[in-house]
């Protein structure tokens, strides 16, 4: 069965003329998808920023200057401070932020934070600061990057009305942002390799009503549809449990489009050759499915699910945003630009603004992934 | 044809009986109701009148099982264009949806026109000169437009508005017009809040539609009949139009289906920056202080505006594409 597989995908070789190499005729199917890929560079570049942002959500305790939700009333809106790496004036190698005076306006008594180059802060690598449970599981407090005296100041993208540290909040954010995409992607996609496979294997009336669910879920307008749901959640939950109500709420819709892929991939793939052969070989259906369409498709699901996972980021920003999605203590880019959300604040603090930034990062590596993948999902062309 | 149209009414008759259910569904959700959450405000301010509450309950048929509900909620609303009664406004939702309902219309097929207009040619241009700087800048914006959120969009729009010109860009009117009767002032001071709206909102939209355009007449560019054409001496201007373009605008046109959907989505969301009069704002209270006839008179007739645009861009697709209709 396996050669019959083998052959019939790999009658459209096109060898190109340019490459001389023996090892691209008997490279593996998916050894041609990476050399593929590699030659996307923006691809390539896409996968390694996303790869960065995972290691930061893994180690955010580490990375993070200091705790997310440390507050100090003194540190309100300190905006980012710039690294010194020498004493001033002199050539003396001690990385150093500066403090900071306030002075209250005689008149408005707004307090003004001024760059106090008097003061400094010391900082350095590797630094025993807040005590944190990495992963949950045992006490250190090693930080990358932190002031020296954990009391000190250091606020590298400024501060927020309670002053706590914009980006620490952005480091911890990352880890909940980044996997409330995978998560429900992991979700839409079982929901939509079941449901899409069934639909498209077996035709018919089960297919129709399939297609029907799709159609009806994808005419609601989601935001509202969200809203709904996410506005019946109780307040008093635990923020995990909101976490992943959440989730499995942007998979509801999510995992249309998938189903979709899917089942147009599964009905071409039905009247193939080589899986009209292993029928007639008596094989077992799961078998067949599982043996002989499931792996024709696989490069293909795995950029469709690429290119949904910042669809996801993008939904719980925007619940988040508007205040019905996650709620703190829980930290995520779109729970920390609710701070950002009335003008007067942009104006004073526009550093609360960088969430977004971390937002459109993320979004066009995984659009700039997923569009590599793609490519490359079909090496043959 | 007829057959066809006939076909897709029934279709959305179906889909809008479901709809209504599901929207009813929703505002359901939340664990007690209205009376619930205004005892618990009585009860802060040490007058409870029992009696009272029970006929309000009474009154709205909030005792009666939930089929029960359903029914007097939707034959009301079909027979009497009767939407039921806000608690929080005091107000029958009648009177309260159809100002907010008409802007959020208004912005969205404002929107709708401004990603066409901005995406056709833009989508001509970068196909037909594929590769060249002017694609790549295009296709750079695109991704950017595609990457940014609406609401940060919004944000940044109007910090750039507050920091560098000294003016809000929040609301669809001047202060001095906001409670003025219509005039051509008025109309003319509506046109130059309304195009902020409309770049938050149509921005991804708009980039989304350029790779669709690009995408589908760079197939069409590849086929034989194009080398034809172009053989027998045509021009390319001329060719381009007759042909290609013409072809590669039946996915384009199928697109409204979806992208009248997310253009509401889209200005729920960024009308709550903005400050707009549109659904927005008011949706979101509503569903925060379970006010449920409101609620869900918004998501009722919002998704029925959905389906309406889905309708009418398969009976447009239809009209141009003669495969479709007879499929």
């Amino acid at each position: 069965m396996s050669t019959l597989a083998s052959s019939a995908t790999a009658a459209p070789i096109a060898v190109s003329p340019t490459s001389s190499d023996d090892s691209f005729e008997v490279a593996s199917q998916w050894q041609l998808m990476w050399w593929k890929f590699t030659r996307h560079k923006i691809a390539v570049a896409a996968g390694v920023v996303i790869l960065l942002l995972y290691f930061i959500a893994i180690f955010s305790e580490i990375l993070a200057p200091t705790d997310p939700n440390k507050n100090a009333a003194a540190f309100k809106y300190i905006p980012p401070q710039g690294i010194h790496l020498f004493e001033d004036g002199t050539w003396n190698f001690s990385p150093h932020v500066h403090g900071f005076s306030f002075k209250t306006d005689p008149r408005s008594f707004r307090r003004t934070y001024v760059e106090d180059p008097a003061k400094i802060v010391p900082i350095g690598l590797f630094v025993a600061g807040e005590k944190y449970k990495m992963w949950g599981l045992f006490t250190w407090d090693v930080h990358l990057l932190a002031a020296v005296n954990k009391r000190d100041p250091f606020f590298l993208l400024g501060s927020d009305r309670l002053g706590r540290d914009n980006l620490s909040r952005i480091i911890h954010g990352t880890r909940v942002s980044m996997s409330i995409g995978l998560v429900g992607v992991s979700i839409s996609l079982v929901l939509g390799l079941i449901l899409g496979g069934i639909s498209g294997y077996y035709g018919g009336r089960i297919d129709s009503a399939i297609q029907r669910l799709v159609e009806f879920l994808r005419s609601m307008p989601t935001i509202p549809l969200w809203m709904g749901l996410a506005a019946a959640i109780p307040l008093e939950w635990p923020p995990l449990y909101v976490y992943l109500i959440i989730t499995a709420l942007l998979s509801l819709i999510g995992w249309t489009s998938l189903a979709r892929e899917v089942r147009g991939k599964v009905m071409a793939l039905k009247g193939e050759d080589f899986v009209i052969a292993a029928r007639l070989d008596g094989v077992k259906e799961r078998k067949i499915i599982t043996r002989q369409i499931l792996p024709a498709f696989a490069s293909h699901i795995i950029a469709v699910t690429t290119l949904a996972i910042p669809e996801m980021i993008l939904a719980e920003t925007a619940l988040s945003f508007l205040g019905i999605g996650l709620q703190p203590p829980v930290v995520s880019w779109g729970v920390l630009l609710r701070e950002a959300q009335n003008i007067n604040t942009v104006a004073t603090a526009p550093w609360l603004l960088w969430p977004g930034l971390f937002v459109v990062i993320a979004v066009l590596a995984f659009n700039f992934l997923g569009d590599g993948l793609r490519d490359a999902a079909d090496p043959y062309s | 044809m007829l057959m066809f149209v006939l076909r897709r009414l029934l279709s959305f008759a179906v889909m809008m009986v479901l709809i209504s259910i599901a929207a009813f569904a929703i505002i359901q959700l939340p664990p007690g109701d209205f009376i619930t959450t205004l005892a618990a405000g009585l009860e802060r301010s040490g007058d409870v009148d029992t009696a009272q509450l029970e006929f309000l309950r009474q009154r709205f048929g909030l005792d009666q099982p939930i089929w029960v509900q359903y029914w007097r909620w939707i034959s009301a609303i079909v027979f009497h264009g009767d939407f039921g009664y806000s608690f929080m406004w005091k107000k029958p939702v009648a009177d309260l949806i159809w100002d907010q309902l008409g802007f959020t219309l208004i912005i969205s097929i404002a929107t709708l026109l401004f990603s066409w207009v901005i995406s056709f040619p833009i989508g001509v241009y970068s196909a037909v000169r594929q590769y060249s700087w002017g694609d790549f800048l295009f296709t750079f914006i695109g991704f950017i437009g595609l990457a940014v959120p609406n609401f940060l969009l919004a944000l940044i729009l109007m910090y750039v508005g507050f920091q560098y010109f000294g003016q809000s860009v929040g609301g669809l009117y001047s202060p001095e017009f906001q409670d003025a009767a219509w005039s051509w002032g008025k109309f003319m001071d509506l046109l130059a809040h309304l195009w902020i709206p409309i770049i938050v909102i149509g921005a991804s939209k708009t980039a989304e539609l350029i790779r669709i355009m690009r995408a589908n007449l760079l197939d069409e560019l590849n086929k034989p009949y194009v080398t034809t054409a172009r053989a027998k001496g045509m021009t390319e201007v001329r060719m381009l139009v007759k042909y290609p373009i013409r072809l590669a605008l039946n996915p384009f046109v199928s697109t409204v289906g979806w992208v009248l959907p997310s253009l509401i989505s889209g200005a729920v969301i960024a009308s709550v920056v903005l400050n707009l009069p549109t659904v927005g704002p008011i949706l979101l209270n509503s569903l925060q202080s379970q006010d449920m006839y409101l609620a869900g008179a918004f998501i009722l007739l919002l998704s029925l505006l959905t389906l309406i645009g889905t309708l009418v861009s398969d009976i447009l697709l239809a009209w141009l594409d003669p495969r479709i209709r007879l499929e």
